[in-house]
């Protein structure tokens, strides 16, 4: 993959991303509030919302907190570049962490102690997602033959036809990644199960409304790590993955509806459980099968 | 016009009140009124509030809670007296440790007053508060402009 590739796709995705994103967050509270016997904020709220944090005064606690956020909203675009232009999935799993490490030590240089917890709660979840995305890799290099994603395109049959555990665990652990109950221990987007506001308390202003879009880019990219297991050489193929993509973000709003938080024992048990039964059993099969 | 009144993130501080208008600022979120559909939410974090939901009179003890809060909401808010006891101390009036409304802590914006305050007298005060809020608004981006 050239570099010329991933500096367009990366242009293209920090343009496209953050329109579909935000769609998608008002669909998520639209839904939601259907859900609860609401009808819910119009479709542009969360547009409505950036834009207002965009407009308060800036508070900032100190000058590094923002260079950090805009780096970590920096490194979340060249991940989803590096995937959507058929890059490395491994180096876009690895930017796309590093995007989160950003994030959380913007949240430690506020010295505030309810950011500190927040930041140790996202730090967790790190610990607790890390080795299921990682075991995707793995098993997309196993299953597709190369690290590319522009691979799949040459294939003759979708890799969740090798790879379905490892979807399903990294289905499991997708919930922790776009921040939905039980597992938004660091930053929900409710108030009252919240210790102040998590690891954005002390953001506000410009700095919130960054955190806001870094969302929106992560959701598209995390989504298009879904849509990966479903395509093949097939064109068509590209219909059906955007409609299980859909079909997911559903299942996960649903899921946020339903489930009360967990304590943070139960997340890392439960995630590092599932990331080695259904990531090491799939990956050992492939790994194995050849040789029996 | 400003995003700021598309958008009112509010926080709510239950000062020294039966409970009864902090229900109904609540009330006014479920379904029955679903305030969400205005951009209305409620949020824990003082500094992404863009309005203070008061309810209950100001005393010895709260204060300064009510103060800080106040401070360190971002520019531009909006504070609103939840109830005649945030209004005027309503009933504890003559209390030997109350205070008074929550205007002799912070600058109070619109009054909202009854007991318990209705959830329709919160949201009206919540749309006259969003006038304020988008003069407050268009205030701050011509100092920013001047600066």
């Amino acid at each position: 993959m050239s570099m010329l590739a991933i500096l367009i796709g990366t242009l293209a995705f920090a343009l496209v991303a953050p329109v579909l994103g935000c769609l998608l967050a008002g669909v998520d509270r639209i839904v939601s509030a259907r859900m609860q016997g609401r009808v819910g904020p119009p479709l542009l709220q969360p547009y409505y919302d950036v834009r207002k944090l965009i407009e308060k005064d800036n508070v900032s606690v100190n000058s590094t907190e923002g260079v950090y956020v805009t780096c970590a909203l920096v490194f979340a675009i060249i991940a989803g570049g590096i995937f959507f232009s058929g890059g490395n999935l491994l180096m876009c799993v690895f930017v796309i962490t590093l995007s989160s490490l950003f994030f959380i030590v913007a949240a430690y240089s506020t010295r505030s102690p309810y950011a500190e917890i927040g930041a140790n709660r996202e730090t967790l979840q790190v610990m607790a997602y890390e080795p299921m995305v990682l075991f995707m890799a793995v098993a997309f290099y196993l299953a597709a033959g190369t690290f590319d994603t522009a691979g799949v395109f040459e294939l003759g049959t979708p890799v969740i036809a090798t790879i379905w555990l490892v979807f399903l665990g990294f289905l499991f652990v997708l919930t922790i990644k776009l921040r939905k109950s039980p597992f938004d221990l660091s930053y929900s987007h409710h108030a009252h199960q919240e210790i102040v506001k998590g690891i954005t308390t002390e953001m506000s202003g410009k700095t919130l409304a960054k955190v806001e879009i870094m969302h929106w880019y992560e959701n598209i990219l995390f989504l298009g790590w879904i849509g990966l297991f479903f395509v093949w050489g097939n064109p068509f193929s590209l219909i059906l993955a955007v409609a299980v993509v859909l079909l997911v973000y559903f299942l996960e709003i649903w899921i946020d509806n339903n489930f009360a938080r967990v304590k943070w024992q139960a997340l890392l048990k439960s995630a590092w459980i599932v990331a080695l039964v259904a990531g090491g059993v799939n990956i050992a099969v492939l790994t194995f099968l050849p040789y029996l | 016009m400003t995003y700021a009144t598309k958008s009112p993130w509010v926080i709510h501080y239950d000062g020294s009140s039966c409970n009864g208008c902090d229900i109904e600022v609540l009330a006014a979120l479920c379904p029955g009124f679903d305030v969400e559909r205005f951009g209305i939410i409620n949020t824990g974090n003082p500094k992404h509030a863009d309005i203070f939901l008061v309810t209950g009179s100001v005393n010895e003890q709260n204060i300064s809670v009510v103060q800080e809060i106040y401070n360190q909401m971002v520019e531009p808010k909006v504070v609103i007296a939840c109830g005649i006891c945030a209004c005027s101390a309503g009933i504890f009036h003559d209390c030997y440790n109350v205070i008074g409304g929550v205007d002799k802590a912070i600058p109070v914006d619109v009054y909202a007053p009854g007991c318990a305050v209705r959830p329709e007298a919160i949201i009206d005060a919540v749309v006259q508060g969003l006038g304020i809020l988008e003069e407050k608004s268009k205030a701050l981006q011509e100092q920013k402009k001047g600066a």
